[in-house]
């Protein structure tokens, strides 16, 4: 039997506004618990929402991004259910007229083709508190610095076949949420959340499997095994003759399993209806045209850019174009340093990048920064140094040891490209080796390797490679 | 005699020095003190800290910096947050809760300098029409003491009718100000939707609820909304229209004034005396140069059932804060989350706050939504279709403000739907967010009636002078209850 897998996602991205959707507090991560709820996030008697109107400038950025419709007027709603970190006893969110709708995103599967993922809308709502169950007895506490907090959640198509292609999904829309500077995509401290619809069904059939919500998986990685597992339990609890049942799962990430948290039936009924406290929310053609005069160049664009202006390889543009602050790190590196494209990209993409994995930094934190890097990169070009000695530099620049030119001085670091000094060198290298050298000119031709590496030896790797092996292939051969 | 005296009057004393706000303010606690036991129009009162704003009122007017209203004591209703002051809303639910905060409204009238004598009895929630769902007991009408001063605004009604005090704020969300105010034989102004801050105010409905006022004359309403009134940015339904000086327009004259007189409010549910009362009052204005015609609001008798549907939706999903979480009222020793929420509410919720949410929730709920919901959103805007035609061709409507003048406590309280239709004239004009008054027109056996004038969106100037010019012309403003004369 072949299965086919559907999936659709629900992405909660946190808005980088300063202060909440619907007061005035602010939504800064990790304050003392309660700080920074004001009389509005606590649901005082009396208090009412005013809109954050920088959210909505934010909605519409997303939507001009997606290629989508930004409705002229929106309507806030009210999602009514208990919950303790839920103070007003509703969420406000957007229902029935959300503020963007119909849009897509273009993602590149791992044979190379393009697929269109359709976006069907994104709305504004605000987020709830956190009830924290450890720690307190057989108590649960409430920390409403988070309540009211703007989200936009993103809803896609069910249009994905794979746990590959959501993931691929999932990272391209983080990477463009983070490009419009809309959201901070700090998956950890949950300003990026997604909850995927799961469902199977035989290949061929049109009608779509009965789904699963899968929540709480707060990576890429767990995005993927959830998936994975979900699809795997739905096939073989089909095919052991059951039926799955509308319900939503929660990732196990321990575990890696999803497990049942409630069935459609014990589902709430959120009566929603218009929320009579807030105008709907207008959004003019000045404004969109205004927001679309500030739109940052996007991911895709870039890409075609890069690989046109700097001659790099599609492969290459992708990497570096996946996040802005790389992105625009290698654009720095290489209009500095004026080194070819494909020279800055094996440095950005390879020890530059290693080095911040390695320590687990930032750009903003690297202490490498594009300057320095580009000095090096122009050290290597002029022949200074060799690509072999830049990786010593590099380190040392990486320790905070100054910038190349200085490190090159300092540790006598200094390619050697003087014809004569190399040719000595070898002379004394084919002196020393008779044996090699009878060999090699008997029709060993392996044994260059050998030859060069003496030579790289006794220069203590600054002869300058190309002249070694020129001069070398011309002296052996004699 | 200072409790006579208008708001206009003692602001006028207050100015030349002939009175002081603390002889104001003293005399009118003793009021209190002497009739608010046969009344319970009071949930709290504030005498320490009212004498104490009065003296530094003093002070302001000594130094010749009061405004017009610096010193002129007032009563808030309790559905009004006032700082460091028990915010209870009739309920039983709010009894310990002291509000953290003003209200918009609150803020504007402290900085206006009136004094706050204490805050008002009313309706639980504000939801009732005749006072008797108080957490803290009925309020008794002082024209008589076994009757009803209606609702939800009773408290604020009654202590102003027995001059407790010269005004009282007070809200409407389907006559709470007008029916009581007619019922007592006082004068009270529901604005225009959006013309008062709701900001503070504890909702019960959030599209239909508005703040007014309660006063003995139109002048004195003029003065005080000219203060309440206005934008805020706290509440995205406020409207940003300049305030006119309501004070000054008073003397606008009725000579060819449009007065349309709805022919569905004349209908066999009025009792014929209240009828004749409010066709006497048509001849004042006649006589005043006004030009009055027929009008026909073909929706009418869509009103009350559409505000049944719209006002429990509202107040279902409003009164979910109130949950024994953060404040307010919390069961004792809850054994779980449900347990709480279930006798937290159970118990802080009187039998029509828990009618009204239960209404609101069902027909809110899925496949419910449409019929009922939905369809009441359709008819409201039939009904306020009806109001916008009408004002085609006049510029104001008269009517009666209740069909009956003040019925007997506990007469209604075992038949919600006759309790209901007590508001009929009333519920209209909130669900087409217009501007309303009731004014004394004279008495049913010995029982105040109201006169309703209905004005045009944002049109409170004209409806105040109207009733201004009424109150020149008759004196049933100025009557006092037996017993509360002296």
């Amino acid at each position: 039997m072949e299965w086919e897998t559907v999936i659709g996602l629900e992405v909660h991205t946190q808005l980088l506004t300063k202060s909440k959707l619907f007061s005035g507090a602010s939504t800064e991560f990790g304050a003392l618990p309660n700080s920074q709820a004001c009389l509005v996030d606590l649901a005082y008697p009396g208090v009412l929402p005013v809109m954050n109107r920088e959210a909505a400038r934010m909605a519409v950025k997303f939507g001009l991004a997606v290629s989508a419709t930004v409705a002229p007027h929106s309507v806030f709603a009210r999602k009514n259910y208990f919950y303790p970190d839920l103070p007003k006893g509703y969420q406000i969110s957007q229902y029935e007229l959300p503020v963007v709708a119909k849009g897509h995103l273009d993602i590149e599967l791992e044979d190379g083709t393009v697929k269109r993922i359709g976006i069907t809308r994104a709305h504004l709502e605000e987020d709830a508190g956190k009830s924290l169950h450890e720690g307190f007895g057989n108590q649960t506490a409430v920390d409403l610095n988070r309540a009211g907090t703007p989200l936009l959640e993103i809803v896609s198509e069910p249009d994905m076949r794979s746990a590959k292609e959501a993931v691929t999904y999932l990272k391209k829309l983080h990477s463009l949420v983070t490009y419009l500077e809309i959201c901070d995509g700090n998956m950890q401290e949950g300003s990026f959340r997604c909850d995927a619809n799961v469902s199977v069904r035989r290949k061929g059939e049109a009608k779509f499997g009965t789904r699963a919500e899968l929540k709480n998986i707060n990576s890429f990685r767990f995005v993927e095994k959830a998936i994975n597992y979900e699809v795997a339990r739905q096939i073989e609890l089909i095919e052991g003759g059951g039926k799955v049942v509308q319900e939503t799962r929660l990732y196990d990430s321990d575990k890696d399993e999803t497990r049942s948290m409630r069935a459609k039936e014990e589902a709430n009924d959120y009566r929603y209806f218009p929320d009579p406290d807030l105008l709907p929310l207008d959004i003019s053609p000045e404004l969109i045209a205004e927001v679309k005069a500030t739109l940052p160049e996007l991911p895709d664009a870039k890409k075609q850019r890069f690989m046109s202006e700097y001659g790099i390889p599609a492969y290459d543009a992708g990497l570096l174009t996946a996040g802005r602050d790389l992105a625009d790190f290698y654009e720095a590196v290489v209009k500095e340093s004026k080194v070819e494209g494909k020279l800055a990209a094996n440095w950005v993409m390879g020890d530059f990048s290693a080095a911040l994995n390695k320590d687990d930094k930032s750009i903003a934190a690297s202490p490498v920064s594009a300057t320095l890097l580009a000095g090096m990169l122009k050290r290597i070009h002029d022949n200074t140094i060799s690509g072999k000695i830049a990786k010593e530099v590099f380190e040392a620049m990486w320790a905070g040891e100054g910038d190349a030119d200085a490190i090159i001085d300092k540790k006598g670091l200094k390619q050697i490209t003087d014809t004569g000094a190399i040719e000595k060198v070898i002379d004394e290298v084919m002196a020393a080796n008779p044996g090699q050298l009878a060999e090699y000119r008997s029709g060993k031709d392996k044994l260059f390797a050998f030859f060069v590496g003496q030579v790289m030896k006794a220069t203590k790797g600054k002869g300058n490679p190309a002249q070694v092996n020129e001069l070398l292939l011309k002296k052996l051969k004699n | 005699m200072l409790h006579t005296k208008s708001v206009a009057e003692m602001a006028r004393d207050l100015k030349a020095r002939k009175v002081s706000s603390e002889e104001l303010t003293r005399a009118f606690l003793e009021r209190i003190q002497r009739f608010n036991p046969r009344l319970n129009a009071f949930i709290t009162v504030l005498k320490e800290q009212a004498l104490q704003e009065a003296r530094s009122a003093d002070l302001e007017i000594a130094a010749g910096r009061g405004g017009p209203l610096t010193g002129v004591p007032m009563v808030h209703k309790d559905i009004f947050c006032t700082q460091g002051v028990k915010t209870s809303c009739g309920s039983k639910m709010l009894d310990n809760f002291v509000a953290p905060y003003d209200a918009t409204v609150v803020e504007r009238m402290k900085r206006a300098g009136m004094i706050l004598l204490g805050k008002a009895n009313m309706d639980e929630f504000a939801m009732g029409s005749s006072n008797e769902t108080s957490f803290y007991g009925p309020v008794k009408n002082p024209w008589d003491e076994t009757r009803v001063p209606g609702g939800s605004s009773g408290g604020s009604a009654a202590l102003v009718a027995a001059r407790l005090a010269p005004a009282a704020t007070a809200t409407d969300t389907g006559g709470s100000i007008r029916q009581p105010a007619a019922l007592t034989g006082t004068t009270g102004i529901k604005p225009t939707y959006g013309r008062v801050s709701r900001y503070g105010i504890v909702a019960f409905a959030s599209s239909l609820d508005q703040a007014g006022i309660i006063t003995y004359t139109a002048e004195d309403a003029a003065m005080i909304l000219r203060v309440m009134a206005g934008y805020d940015e706290r509440d995205s339904t406020s409207v940003d229209c300049p305030v006119p000086d309501y004070v000054a327009e008073l003397g606008r004259s009725m000579q060819g004034l449009r007065i349309g007189v709805p022919k569905e409010f004349f209908d066999k549910g009025l009792d014929p005396k209240v009828a004749e009362a409010v066709r006497a009052a048509i001849k004042v204005y006649e006589k005043l140069g006004a030009v009055v015609k027929d009008v026909s609001l073909p929706n009418f008798m869509l009103s009350v059932p559409t505000y049944y549907v719209v006002a429990p939706a509202e107040c279902s999903s409003n009164l979910a804060r109130f949950d024994g979480v953060r404040y307010g009222y919390r069961c004792k020793d809850p054994v779980d989350l449900t347990d709480l929420y279930m006798r937290s509410r159970g118990e802080g919720f009187g039998a029509e706050v828990k009618r009204r949410i239960m209404t609101g929730t069902y027909v809110l709920s899925a496949g419910y939504y449409d019929a009922y919901y939905l369809k009441a959103q359709k008819t409201r805007s039939l009904i306020r279709q009806d109001f916008i035609e009408a004002f085609k061709s006049v510029d104001l409507i008269l009517g009666p403000t209740t069909p009956t003048p003040a019925f007997k406590l506990g007469e209604k309280t075992d038949d919600p739907v006759t309790m209901y239709l007590n508001d009929i004239y009333a519920n209209g004009v909130n669900l087409a967010g217009l501007p309303g008054i009731s004014i004394p027109a004279g008495f049913v056996d010995g029982l105040p009636v109201g006169l309703q004038l209905i004005g045009n969106y944002f049109d409170e100037s004209r409806l105040l002078a109207a009733s201004h010019q009424y109150q020149k012309e008759t004196d049933w403003h100025t009557r006092l209850p037996k017993g509360y004369e002296a």
